[in-house]
């Protein structure tokens, strides 16, 4: 079985090769075969995998595999070599499996584009990067794959190049993530130097023995690492990149922006969670960031009015539910929330993608409406999307994860009652805003015109993705329900267990009022907007302002434009001619000094050369008589 | 005294290459130089009482009708391009 795991982004990996190198040749059909293919044949190969891991846990309770040496310098080696132990296996799973789902949808979606395989073969290329990311068994080998991410994501986002504005958020999401990685980067050497190695499981090891609890190093290198994963997974304040990311395709929005590569923050801290559990100052911190986020995000969520950006940040928010419960020491919820928030968001941008498709590349959910009847497949499927992420009690993947999630925000011992009242917000704002949207899309009167059905492939992908959007919950239910755990106990083999509280309230209650604020979302969005298209917030300037500001999320990017560029700008104009640049303009004047000088000696009078030959002949002739 | 002559030979070709505005007679000039260089050849010669001088004024004959000819050549096809033999207007390189 260890030797199966190389496969997994390998096939990727070469379908990318294939469709790079001579994906301008081949007939579209192949192209697609081969772009949906290989994903496909790495998703049948992790559920091989995942049936061999499940049914008897290896030993040492991981695969691993050795391809071969990377690097030697000095006592430090690099492997290539792979490990997938029970973490691994959930993140392989959601990459391999809803990715090849995304594929097939996209062979279809994108059909008509003229770089259909640049598109597969920039989609292939993530995928790979993104198994390497998670299967790495060491932090170096996770590097070339976070960074890979990082490249695809600007491919895709920028896939479209011919639009400045695309440009420009691809450039945008490749900076703002590059502060993290950076951040990163300089989080892993000093764990290096600390530790002497960067072997994964190396360092789950050794750090217990050799840091102290707390101590200012081990801070300083949580910190650095937490940056990196905030920069990927856009938590605040660095999370202006993700809503312009949706001007790509609306499958790499599902894949890459809202089921993958932003949960590699996550899958960062539940990775190094032995290091975080050192730290208790930055513990608070991954909280306190969620917890910020999930609000912040929420809010300019309620008045988008692009249906993906309502989707961007919506995955925002829901990122900050994942690092809240990061931080609160519930890793296993954290990591069931990633698992069917991968459903249920790759769902939601899907058939956003194809709704999008029908009425002719409209964005406006205003210019939207009763596409209820109309299209009664992407209607039922946007539901349970929806419902999941509005978390629906009991009939959605949303709300196991997501109660899970209210509940030890309170009850863990890192919990405390602020956290919850903000996730309890949270819920509130999510349901609010996930059935603005349903009512605004899909009831109403029509606006505009449906182009054209979506196609088959199209539809399959999305009713697999609804069918798991409802069913993904119920492998875990609550403590105080069904005895069916299934999903920690897996997860649990590698994160610890959360830490309680001691005499806590019946949970029934929390999962009343929980229940109970996403009816009253649900509520107050059906009230807001059951039967009147044309509401807006006009009725007063107070308001109006607010929802302006919501509206450019926070003015985030005002802030940045006038704390980092317009600084960043007025110096490098001020520091134009500094002493480098000085010497070199010396050079260039010099040059063009001695260019005049000696011109004036070759300006094609013949009258003057015969006076220099004259003067050159006296002056030898002289200095011979003087010697 | 024929040193003499032929330094005033000498000196006159040299005025007449630096003032003449005519490439011709600037021609003519380097001739009247050459010729000078002949006549303190040959004076010298008879001084030490030796052939030598008198072979090398053969010497600069030849050299001399070589150079006439090519330099008649050159200024035929000057005349042809630029339509004057002024050495004033003959400045194409510009500073």
């Amino acid at each position: 079985m260890d030797q199966l795991l190389a496969y997994i982004p390998a096939f990727p990996l070469l379908g990318f090769l294939i469709l790079s190198l001579f994906g301008r040749n081949l007939p579209k059909q192949l192209i697609g075969v081969i772009g949906a293919g290989t994903v496909c044949i790495a998703a049948l190969i992790t559920i091989v995998v995942g049936i061999a891991f499940l049914q008897t846990t290896p030993e040492g309770g991981a695969f691993s595999q050795l391809l071969w040496s990377w690097f030697r310098v000095g006592n430090l080696s690099i492997d290539i070599s792979l490990r997938v132990d029970a973490l691994t296996l959930v993140f392989i799973f959601i990459i391999t499996f809803v990715g090849a789902l995304i594929h097939i949808y996209s062979a279809f979606f994108m059909w008509h584009d003229r770089d259909y395989a640049r598109f597969f073969a920039s989609m292939n290329l993530f995928v790979c990067a993104m198994l390497l990311l998670v299967m790495a068994d060491n932090l170096v080998l996770m590097y070339l794959g976070w960074e890979g991410v990082g490249l695809c994501s600007y491919l895709l986002i920028g896939f479209w190049y011919e639009v400045p504005s695309n440009c420009r958020a691809a450039n945008k999401a490749f900076l703002i993530t590059r502060i993290g990685d950076t951040a990163l980067l300089i989080g892993l050497f000093l764990l290096f130097q600390e530790l002497g190695t960067l072997n994964i499981p190396g360092i789950l090891q050794r750090a217990p023995d050799y840091f102290a609890s707390g101590s200012s190093n081990i801070e300083l290198i949580t910190i650095l690492l937490l940056v990196g994963g905030m920069g990927k997974s856009a938590q605040m304040p660095l999370q202006t990149w993700l809503p312009d990311a949706m001007a790509g395709p609306s499958p790499v929005s599902a894949l890459i922006h809202a089921a993958t590569m932003v949960t590699a923050g996550v899958y960062l801290i539940a990775r190094m969670h032995v290091l975080f559990q050192l730290s208790p100052v930055t513990m608070a911190i991954v909280a306190i960031i969620g917890a910020i986020t999930l609000l912040v995000a929420g809010c300019s969520a309620l008045v988008q009015t692009d249906i993906k950006r309502i989707l961007a940040y919506s995955t925002i928010s829901q990122i900050g539910y994942m690092f809240l419960a990061l931080g609160i020491g519930a890793w296993s919820a954290a990591i069931f929330h990633f698992f069917t928030h991968a459903f249920f968001k790759a769902l939601l941008f899907l058939a956003a993608g194809v709704v999008i498709e029908a009425l002719h590349h409209e964005h406006n959910i205003f210019m939207m409406g009763g596409l209820r009847k109309r299209m009664p497949v992407v209607f039922f499927t946007f539901l349970a999307g929806a419902a999941a992420l509005s978390a629906l009690p009991l009939v959605s993947a949303g709300f196991f994860s997501k109660d899970a999630i209210l509940w030890y925000s309170w009850s863990a011992a890192n919990g405390n009652s602020f956290l919850w009242l903000i996730a309890l917000a949270g819920a509130f704002i999510t349901a609010l805003y996930s059935t603005r949207l349903m009512l605004v899309v899909f009831w109403g009167e029509m606006k505009t015109p449906i182009h054209e059905q979506p196609a088959q492939g199209m539809v399959i992908p999305l009713i697999v993705l609804a069918f798991f959007s409802v069913a993904a919950g119920f492998i875990e239910w609550p403590h105080n329900m069904v005895h069916l755990t299934l999903f920690s106990d897996h997860v649990q083999k590698v994160l610890p267990e959360t830490v309680m509280k001691q005499g806590l309230p019946s949970e029934y209650l929390f999962q009343a009022i929980a229940a109970f604020m996403t009816f009253a979302g649900v509520y107050m969005g059906y009230m807001m907007y059951y039967g009147k298209p044309g509401v807006r917030w006009q009725q007063s300037p107070g308001l109006s302002a607010t929802r302006e500001f919501l509206f450019s999320g926070w003015k985030f990017d005002q802030l940045y434009q006038f704390l980092f560029v317009k600084p960043f700008v007025f110096i490098t104009r001020i520091n134009k001619s500094d002493v480098i640049d000085r010497m070199y303009n010396g050079i260039a004047q010099a040059s063009l000094r001695l260019n005049s000088w000696f011109s004036i000696s070759q300006n094609g009078s013949l009258r003057l050369y015969i006076v220099g030959v004259l003067a050159g002949i006296l002056f030898i002739i002289t200095l011979q008589l003087l010697l | 005294m024929v040193l003499l002559v032929a330094t005033v030979l000498f000196t006159l070709g040299l005025i007449g290459v630096l003032t003449r505005k005519n490439v011709v007679f600037m021609l003519i000039s380097v001739e009247i130089m050459l010729n000078a260089a002949g006549l303190a050849f040959v004076a010298a010669g008879s001084r030490w009482e030796q052939p030598d001088g008198q072979v090398m004024f053969l010497f600069i004959l030849a050299m001399a009708a070589a150079e006439v000819s090519v330099g008649l050549a050159l200024v035929l096809q000057i005349y042809h391009q630029h339509k004057t033999l002024d050495v004033e207007n003959l400045k194409e390189l510009k500073d």
